[in-house]
Formats: structure tokens, C-alpha cells, sequence
């Protein structure tokens, strides 16, 4: 037994924001209240820390099975665990990519042999992710997937992902994006505007996601199917967003920390700014910042994107696109949205929470006979991120040596303390 | 004395002071290419390498004779014999020339940035002979020289760039120095060659998309080469280009009766340029190409002999 005590317990599923213990037997939450009693339990003193729902990252790249040069599910979910995550979705592009139930299975069973927290894999639309044929995504449902999508990729066209949508909706499941038209993208490595010309990078226009984005939304109200679009950065994306939500559809969106703490004026010859969709214009940022504020936007996730460094260490042209953000994520979001007062912490939480489980279908709340799923974190602990310290094989962060007020304190999945900050004792 | 180089990666890092200067030791290298024994020992012992990782010739030649006439060694890698073919990474490949022990490395490379990744990763200057769509320094610095010597001065010139500046690396660079001279700066070509963000660029820019008030009261035009193998992306037909673009005597005659013409080679005739305007009084093309051995030396002076700023001018002492 665990004994979580005095933390602030912040739950958006419940609305509780209160002072009070939350008491841990086996994986589950036994039972939560004002200074329980429980004198065999190991006590986890969570004074001046905030205490969430387990956080879940709705996207991710883990790299296995295939590319275990720059991550594998075990370095990943570790990184995961000191961001504070309890679940993380990874996405399908690997070698092989996740399209049939075979992937899935070896995914969940590497997963439940040297994972750090709970890996929850995203299947691929289409087999091999190329766009063609529909994947056997309801036998990878069986093995274990919560989702689908051609990440890296769009799905490829409007008939494939009308077909896509008809089925998921039939089978339960949401259909995820990576929203982009490849033929005005196509040889792009950082938004297209002054900062690109000035470079003489070649630029991707933002309408090259919100064109994609408005033909899914279009297909979602055609299907009715449940349609999340994964890390939305630009303005006229989140407006179709907007007007979706607005006629009832299930349409969501996620934001990344990059998208909504960086811009494309950040970008330097340097291919740790480089990552898809690329950092986008100030307006739009101050767009995402709005929508993550009134509710537009549903759920903060990383794109944890490791790369080897040698991958990295070339040219900005020949650079792969991504960065990693595990580590990163709930301080960038802290510095840039709670800090600044843009929101709340009920509401940081919840973008963290309850806003990604909700589009998964799933339902977390701290609460007794709930997983012992739990995310504690500090809103004033002073840190330093350092690339080279990460559990992640990769090193592809512009986030290195950045100071932070707030950090995820310790992570809880299934009742098991999987990762504790290690902090010097005060003075 | 302005603030020394330790690199050229592109003109927009440097202050109008620091280009004078590098204009003003161009100078005595220009008298120097007349005379008949076109040898100096400044750079003698010292080894400059070539890594021109993208097919040029007159960059290529212009600095392997510039360093040749400043008594420097070279070593070239080229593009086509490159291990690059055989897969090497660019930076292992210039780090393998770096352990030959150059004094300074000259870089061409297709990827913008380019000299920049390299310069952040070695111990010896770089030197930018263009890098992708981003600067060619040196082309600027030429220009300047020739614009100078013909107008009498840099300053508060109205320039007309005519052709793809979206794709031109001369034209950003060209644009960058000029600018800091306080030049009012026209732009003129098809419209997705010529997007609007290229106004951010420096003060005093503007596009224009007709090519007669494009040039008017224009004092140098900087006409473009129409870069053919690119020229399905975006599509344009030549012969509307030829139409609408072309730099002919009955156009020209919008600008300044005195205005000079500039082009950085190498130039397609009847395409971008018609050849009477190419050969003709207002033209500047082969000093230009002269120009390119006088900017260069100086560079190479500047850069790889580790004289101070102030040391005596090579060329003028053993030649004045």
C-alpha cells in the first residue's frame, strides 16, 4: 500500500481541486480523503505537489520494432515515465510499420516485459501505410490498438479516408490524421515566410495542413466517424476545427509543446528546429495558445520523435523531421501556459487527462476501484533539462539547457512508483 | 579597423564597414591582376581547400586562381569524384579534409546552411562560395566592387533585380549588401519567383512585376540566370519568360541612360539577356568575372594569411 499524502489533488473528470490523501492497494486507487489512516502503507509525502490522473501521451514514436538505433520501447517509456506520462500511444511508422495484429502483439508484448509505463499502440491505416489498401485494423483492434493513423503521412486520399472513417466508426474506433498535402509540402523543411525566404529554406505554406484538415472534417461529417487531428499548428486548421465542434462533430485536435512555445522565426541552421508539422508563424502560435485556453483544442501531445544523432548531424535539407519531448513536455507547458496565466492548472491537467482519454474512448478518474494511475508534479521545482542526462536514446531537443520552474515529481502506473525525481534534500 | 573575420558564411552578418574594407583591400588586387607576373608569396606554405560539393566552374576557378596568385596550395574535392557518391556524410567528408591541415576551407554545397554546419564544426575559416538558396557572399562582394568602380559609389543606388529570386542565392546575398547601403531595391520576374516575403528581406525593397517600370530610373540592374533545370518547378513556359522578361536595348532604355548591367553568370543569351545587351557599352559581365580574383584574394588574405587588418597591403608592396 501506498499512502499518498497532502498532495493537491487536481481531477478534472471529478472537478476536485482539494488538499486530501490518496491511498494505493495493488494497481488500484483504495480509496481517497483528508488525512487517512493507514499505518502499514509506504508513505510518499506529496506536500506542495500537485497530484493528476496519470497523464497520457496520445502521440509518440518509439521506434520499435526497427529503428531501436534511436529508441526502443524500453529507453522511450522511460523517458515517458520522467515526463510524467502513465500511458503513451505510440504511432505505427516503424519497420515494420504496425499494420497487422502480428506488430501489434510483438508491440505489447515487449511493452509488458521492459516497459516503464503503459504503451497503448496506434495502428496504420492503410497496409504499410501507403496509402492504398485498407490495414486489418480490426484484428489489430483485438491485439490491442486504440487508434489508427498513417502518421508521417496523411491518409492518402479523400476515398481511402472516407473508407477508413466509415469502418472506424462501425468498429468504435477514432481515426487520426497527420493532416498535410504532400504535393505543397513536397520538399519543404520549415514553414514557408519570411524566416524561410531569408534562409533560403525551402517552405511548406500552413494551408498545406489546413487544406487536409478541412477535407477530413468534411469526411467526418459525411461518415459521422470520430476524427482527432494530430499536432495542429496552424490557425486556419484550428478554425475548421472550430467549425466542426460547432456543428457537433466528434472532431478533435491535439497541440504539441514545440507548436505552442516556439515559431518559425526560432528556426537557425540547426537540425534540432527541424520537425513536421514545422514550427509555425507567431499568429498562429498565438492561435493555438487561444484555442488551448477556450477549449479548442483537446489534448497537449509530444510527437516524441527520437532520432539518432548521427541522423541529425547533417545538413537542415537532409535532416529527418522531429524532436523528442517527453522530458520537456509538462514544463513547457507550465512556463508557457500556467505561468503566464493563460490557464488554469484544472485545465492544464485536463489537457493532459481527461482531454486525450476522452478521445480514446476511455474514462480516468482518481477515485476508489480506479487504476493507481498518477501523475505528481511540482509547479515551482527550479531544473535545468539536460539532453545528454534523458532516458531517450535520441538527443534531438531545442529544449537542452533549459531552466524550468515546474516538473513532473514521480510517476505511478498500476500502483508501482515507476520513476521519482531525485531531488537534494533542503537545507 | 572593423572587427575581424574569422569566417564568410554570408553577407547578412556583416556591417557596411566590415564590406568597405574588404572592398577597399580588393582594390590594389584589381591593379595587381594587370601586371605581368601575377605571383605573390603572401599565402606561400599555406593550403586552402576546395570543396565545391555542387558542379561550378567560374566560382571553382576564381578561387583556385586567387589563392594560386597569393602563392597558397590548393586541394579539390569536386562533386562528382566526392566520397559523398559513396555515401559519406558531409561533415565526415570535411572533416577528413581538415585532417590534411588546410589553412581555410572554400565550400559550395546544394543545402542552405551548409557552410554554416561546417564553419560550427571545424577550427578553420569558412568560406561561402554558396550555399543552396541561402547567400553567395563572394558574388555579392564582386558586385559591389564593379558597382562602385563604375558608379563612384555604393551608396543610395535603386537596383533592379530581374529573374528568380526565390531561387537565387546571388540575389539574396546582392540584396543584403546593397541594402546596408541604404540602395532602394526593386524586384521583378514572375510573380511565384518573386514571393512577398522577400520584402522582409531588408528596408526598401518592393516587387514589381512589369519589367519597363521595374527599370525605371533604375542606376544597375542585376539580371538573373534563368536556372533552366528548374524551371519545372514551379512551371513556366521560356517563351513567356522570353516575352515578358527578357532584358532586351528597347527595355533597357527605361533605365538610367548611364545604368550598367550586372549577371553572375553563366549567361544563357536570348534567354534572360538579349546579346546586344550582354556585349553591349552598359554591360559589366567580364569585369565582373575579373573582379571575382580581386574580392577573392582580398578574402583569402583576410581570412587564411593571419596578417593583422592593418598589415601592409600585399600588392601594394611589392607592386606599388
Amino acid at each position: 500500500m501506498i499512502l499518498i499524502r497532502d498532495g493537491r489533488v487536481i481531477d478534472p473528470a471529478t472537478g476536485t481541486d482539494k488538499v486530501q490523501d490518496v491511498l494505493l492497494d495493488g494497481a488500484g486507487i483504495e480509496r481517497t480523503g483528508p488525512s487517512i489512516n493507514a499505518p502499514d502503507a509506504e508513505i510518499l509525502d506529496a506536500r506542495d505537489l500537485i497530484v493528476a490522473p496519470g497523464f497520457i501521451d496520445l502521440h509518440c514514436h518509439l521506434r520499435e520494432p526497427g529503428q531501436d538505433i534511436s529508441e526502443t520501447i524500453e529507453t522511450g517509456t522511460r523517458a515517458a515515465a520522467r515526463g510524467g506520462f502513465t500511458a503513451v500511444c505510440c504511432m505505427p511508422n516503424t519497420h515494420p510499420v504496425n499494420d497487422n495484429a502480428s506488430v501489434t502483439r510483438s508491440i505489447i508484448e515487449r511493452a509488458a516485459a521492459g516497459a516503464s509505463v503503459r504503451v497503448w499502440p496506434i495502428g496504420a491505416v492503410s497496409v504499410g501505410s501507403k496509402g492504398e489498401a485498407l490495414a486489418e485494423i480490426a484484428a489489430m483492434q483485438e491485439a490491442g490498438i486504440v487508434a489508427v493513423s498513417d502518421d508521417g503521412r496523411p491518409v492518402a486520399t479523400a476515398k481511402l479516408m472516407r473508407q477508413a472513417m466509415d469502418y472506424c466508426r462501425s468498429l468504435g474506433l477514432p481515426v487520426i490524421d497527420h493532416c498535410e498535402d504532400p504535393s505543397l509540402a513536397a520538399g519543404g523543411v520549415m514553414r514557408e515566410g519570411p524566416r524561410s525566404i531569408r534562409l533560403g529554406l525551402k517552405g511548406i505554406p500552413a494551408e498545406s495542413e489546413s487544406i487536409c484538415v478541412g477535407r477530413d472534417v468534411e469526411i467526418a461529417a459525411l461518415t459521422g466517424a470520430r476524427l482527432h487531428i494530430a499536432h495542429l499548428s496552424a490557425r486556419a486548421s484550428l478554425a475548421h476545427v472550430r467549425a466542426a465542434k460547432k456543428q457537433g462533430l466528434p472532431v478533435t485536435c491535439e497541440v504539441t509543446p514545440h507548436h505552442f512555445t516556439l515559431i518559425d522565426e526560432d528556426v537557425v541552421y540547426d537540425t534540432r528546429y527541424k520537425m513536421n508539422p514545422p514550427l509555425a508563424s507567431r499568429e498562429d502560435r498565438e492561435a493555438l495558445l487561444a484555442g488551448i485556453a477556450d477549449g479548442a483544442v483537446d489534448a497537449i501531445a509530444t510527437d516524441h520523435a527520437p532520432h539518432h544523432p548521427a541522423s541529425k548531424d547533417v545538413e537542415f535539407d537532409r535532416a529527418p523531421f522531429g524532436i523528442t519531448g517527453f522530458e520537456t513536455a509538462l514544463a513547457l507547458a507550465l512556463t508557457e501556459l500556467v505561468h503566464t496565466k493563460r490557464i488554469s492548472l484544472m485545465r492544464l491537467v485536463e489537457l493532459f487527462t481527461t482531454g486525450p482519454v476522452r478521445i480514446l474512448g476511455i474514462e480516468r478518474k482518481i477515485a476508489g476501484g480506479e487504476p493507481a494511475d498518477l501523475t505528481i508534479f511540482s509547479v515551482n521545482h527550479k531544473w535545468t533539462f539536460r539532453a545528454n542526462e534523458s532516458a531517450s536514446k535520441s538527443r534531438n531537443t531545442p529544449f537542452d539547457n533549459r531552466e524550468f520552474v515546474g516538473a513532473p515529481m514521480a510517476t505511478i502506473v498500476g500502483g508501482n512508483i515507476v520513476w521519482r525525481r531525485e531531488v537534494a534534500a533542503a537545507m | 579597423m572593423p572587427q575581424r573575420l574569422r569566417h564568410l558564411l554570408g553577407i547578412e552578418p556583416l556591417s557596411a564597414e566590415q564590406i568597405t574594407f574588404i572592398l577597399d583591400q580588393a582594390k590594389p588586387f584589381q591593379e595587381f591582376q594587370r601586371h605581368p607576373l601575377k605571383k605573390l608569396a603572401t599565402l606561400r606554405g599555406k593550403t586552402v581547400a576546395l570543396a565545391f560539393f555542387e558542379p561550378s566552374t567560374r566560382t571553382r576557378i576564381s578561387f583556385a586562381t586567387s589563392a594560386a596568385r597569393l602563392g597558397a596550395d590548393t586541394m579539390n574535392l569536386q562533386a562528382e569524384s566526392s566520397s559523398l557518391k559513396k555515401g559519406e556524410s558531409l561533415i565526415d567528408t570535411v572533416w577528413t579534409l581538415e585532417a590534411m591541415k588546410p589553412d581555410g576551407i572554400v565550400i559550395r554545397h546544394a543545402a542552405s546552411g551548409a557552410a554554416d554546419f561546417i564553419a560550427r564544426r571545424v577550427d578553420i575559416p569558412v568560406m561561402n562560395a554558396g550555399d543552396g538558396t541561402h547567400e553567395h557572399p563572394t558574388q555579392a562582394l564582386l558586385d559591389a566592387l564593379t558597382i562602385r568602380d563604375r558608379k563612384g559609389r555604393l551608396d543610395s543606388l535603386n537596383v533592379t533585380i530581374l529573374g528568380d529570386i526565390l531561387h537565387s542565392r546571388v540575389a539574396r546575398s546582392d540584396i543584403h549588401l546593397l541594402s546596408k547601403f541604404g540602395a532602394r531595391i526593386t524586384l521583378c520576374g514572375p510573380a511565384m519567383w518573386v514571393p512577398r516575403e522577400l520584402e522582409c528581406l531588408a528596408p526598401n525593397i518592393h516587387r514589381e512585376p512589369r519589367i519597363e517600370t521595374a527599370l525605371a530610373g533604375a542606376d544597375v540592374l542585376i539580371v538573373l540566370r534563368v536556372q533552366s533545370e528548374r524551371i519545372h518547378e514551379p512551371p513556366i513556359s521560356l517563351d513567356d519568360y522570353i516575352l515578358r522578361y527578357q532584358l532586351t536595348p528597347e527595355r533597357l532604355r527605361s533605365a538610367k541612360p548611364d545604368a550598367i548591367v550586372l549577371h553572375p553568370g553563366p549567361i544563357i543569351r536570348g534567354l534572360e539577356i538579349d546579346p546586344a545587351v550582354a556585349d553591349g557599352t552598359q554591360s559589366c559581365i567580364l569585369e565582373q568575372v575579373t573582379n571575382g580574383l580581386a574580392v577573392r584574394m582580398a578574402l583569402l588574405f583576410q581570412l587564411v594569411s593571419g596578417a593583422a587588418p592593418d598589415a601592409p597591403h600585399p600588392a601594394k608592396e611589392n607592386f606599388a
